[in-house]
């Protein structure tokens, strides 16, 4: 049985190459081709522009290693991917849930056209109307005076929340989006029979519920983490100071100093350690999905 | 283990009367089939005692508490569903430990529970199974293991054997019956399976349009149907109409139909008369008059279907086909349309009340 099909899926590769073949000449170009060219930079002294000599050289990543600012900024950056990734979930998988299995016909399809909207809207309009909202003086600030009795200065402008406020805004549909299509998956009757076998709601949602929707939550995480790790626009925008992190080293590098093949070492070893921790990761999750 | 009384529920979604005053008394131990056609609100019924519905008006109680505000969890009731609903993430003996685990039992009673649970189920040794790896059959039986094992003081089937093939089905039925029988568990089953709800139950419910229709043992539902829809749901019935005699029914063209079972009605009323198909005699020859079968209606074959054991002969009679089973005796088989005298005690007769 195994051999048999094992025999019938190579027969089906000739014929699906024509159809494979555009998705992966287009990745070939798209990103093998510019990824090779950084690794090679990464391991220049200088950009061969404009005459300059250049040589090969670890010095790039050793800089990482030699200078603590970096790896302080690549575990700040990992704590910042973990807390948005958390508050993703937190936020997310509620909405989800009521998604799948409270709201049905028009009013679901309402709450899914706000959800999605974020995806919609340019992200750096996205961080600025954000911007507007948590400076002193802004929207929120104002309005919670309007209704509060007493005077409070709301100013989370250029702040640690500020970032964690703008992360989530633009990752939290990624979540919504896995975990509605794995909650949706869920038969009623499942739940109903947990909770005829005495169970409550609660241990309903804890032994049924979040493990088999455990692969949405998975991918959803992984879907946040990574880009979150390397973001440099919601830090550098809505952090102001606080807003250094790893991400936004690395677009100094680009933008701002001119020193590419640095940036392009600090994003290989940021690659490289997403990597592992999801090689670590594996294993454990592959047991609870 | 406890009876169930349901009295006065009715429940509506909309302008829908799924249920509609409805009252029935499934006493301690007792094996009942809620019966009906899709769409007669048996479910419904089933999902109020389970606790996932609430009734809009009425009465459940459950070893008489009245459960009325009691969450399913509490009920302390066993389901078994129709798609089976294991949890597709846990092995066989992880569904079945699952009641007793949420409920805080030490492991080793876990342990033991559930190995007597699937020992009466015979599945004692695919504990370490997933779901998936089943056959349809088999995951019945850990549904079925997975509600008993928590000691339910009912336990409710929702059309259980509807996903089985035939040969299975009358396994899991026999199957079925046994387990009931040796833990001695009030049990109410949803079928639209007649034959299955004949076979197995002790007393049946027959449900319509969200009403009780009739409720009693099967033999006197059978024998004594109280409306043309019981009569014709539950088996096969012939069915005349015409207006009471006092002692019978006088169809519209004359003839008079003797009947000595079923209600009373009053001289002049519409009324009807329900003959089962197997207990008319069918002859070629002039009737002779023997007092046991005092109708007789003459007509012609029109159609014959063999089916081993027995023949369906359908005669026609006045723009009417009835229905006869003869068993298969060695006699001589009767031709489409030979002309036929049939005849039927009236005994066999139900009169009911239009």
């Amino acid at each position: 049985m195994a051999d048999q099909l094992a025999i019938g899926s190579r027969r089906g590769l000739r014929p699906a190459l024509p159809l494979l073949l555009p998705a992966y000449l287009w990745l070939t170009v798209a990103i093998f081709l510019p990824l090779s060219a950084m690794v090679f930079f990464s391991f220049m002294t200088d950009l061969p522009l404009a005459g300059k000599d250049w040589a090969f050289t670890l010095g790039n990543y050793a800089a990482f290693f030699s200078q603590s600012l970096y790896s302080t900024l690549l575990f700040a950056s990992l704590r910042l991917g973990l807390e948005v990734t958390l508050w993703c979930v937190v936020i997310g998988y509620p909405a989800a849930y009521v998604l799948a299995k409270v709201l049905k016909g028009r009013s679901r399809e309402a709450i899914f056209l706000l959800v999605i909207l974020p995806f919609w809207s340019n992200g750096l309009v996205r961080i600025f109307s954000w911007a507007m909202v948590l400076r002193e003086g802004g929207i929120l600030d104002t309005a919670l005076n309007a209704v509060l009795p007493f005077k409070i200065n709301i100013d989370l402008m250029y702040s640690y929340p500020a970032v964690i406020i703008g992360l989530v805004h633009s990752y939290v549909p990624y979540m919504v989006l896995t975990c509605y299509l794995t909650l949706q998956a869920i038969d009623d009757s499942l739940i109903e029979a947990g909770r005829s076998l005495g169970a409550s709601r609660r241990q309903v949602l804890w032994r049924v519920i979040i493990p088999l929707s455990m692969p949405g939550l998975i991918a959803g995480s992984a879907l946040i983490f990574v880009p979150v790790v390397g973001s440099f626009m919601e830090p550098r925008i809505l952090g102001g100071r606080t807003g250094t992190f790893y991400g936004t080293v690395i677009e100094d590098q680009f933008v701002a100093v001119f020193n590419w093949p640095l940036g392009a070492a600090l994003s290989f070893i940021l690659l490289a350690v997403v990597l592992i921790i999801l090689a670590l990761a594996a294993p454990v999750l592959r047991r609870a999905g | 283990m406890a009876g169930v009384q349901v009295a006065n529920v009715s429940r509506s979604f909309g302008a829908h009367k799924a249920l509609d005053d409805v009252s029935i008394d499934f006493a301690d131990g007792g094996f009942y089939a809620l019966l009906g056609p899709s769409g007669s609100g048996k479910t419904t019924l089933l999902r109020q005692i389970a606790g996932f519905d609430f009734p809009d008006s009425g009465r459940i109680t459950i070893g008489g508490e009245s459960v009325e505000r009691v969450p399913v969890e509490k009920r302390r009731i066993g389901m078994v569903f129709q798609n089976y609903a294991l949890f597709p993430n846990m092995s066989v003996a992880d569904n079945v430990a699952f009641g007793l685990s949420v409920r805080g039992e030490p492991k080793a009673t876990i342990a033991a529970e559930v190995q007597r649970a699937l020992d009466l189920v015979q599945l004692g040794k695919l504990g370490g199974r997933k779901p998936h790896q089943l056959s349809g059959g088999q995951r019945q039986r850990v549904a079925l293991a997975r509600a008993i094992v928590t000691k339910p003081r009912v336990l409710l089937l929702d059309e259980p054997l509807g996903a089985l093939d035939k040969a299975l089905r009358v396994d899991m039925q026999i199957e079925l019956k046994r387990i009931q029988r040796e833990i001695g568990i009030t049990t109410i089953f949803v079928t639209h399976d007649q034959e299955e709800a004949l076979t197995m139950s002790d007393r049946i419910g027959i449900l319509r349009d969200g009403r009780l229709v009739q409720e009693g043992p099967p033999e006197e539902i059978y024998d004594r149907p109280q409306s043309e829809f019981a009569a014709t749901f539950l088996g096969d019935a012939n069915i005349f109409r015409g207006n009471a005699t006092g002692s019978g029914i006088k169809l519209p063209d004359g003839t008079t139909i003797a009947a000595s079972t079923g209600a009373s009605v009053p001289a002049g009323a519409r009324a009807s008369c329900a003959v089962r198909p197997e207990r008319i005699q069918i002859s070629t020859g002039a009737a002779k008059a023997d007092p046991a079968n005092a109708n007789t209606l003459k007509g012609q074959v029109s159609k014959r279907i063999f089916a081993g054991n027995n023949s369906t002969y359908f005669v026609e009679r006045d723009g009417q086909t009835l229905k006869v089973i003869v068993q298969n005796t060695g006699a001589e088989r009767l031709a489409e349309g030979q002309p036929v005298v049939l005849s039927w005690s009236p005994d066999s007769t139900v009169l009911i009340a239009a």
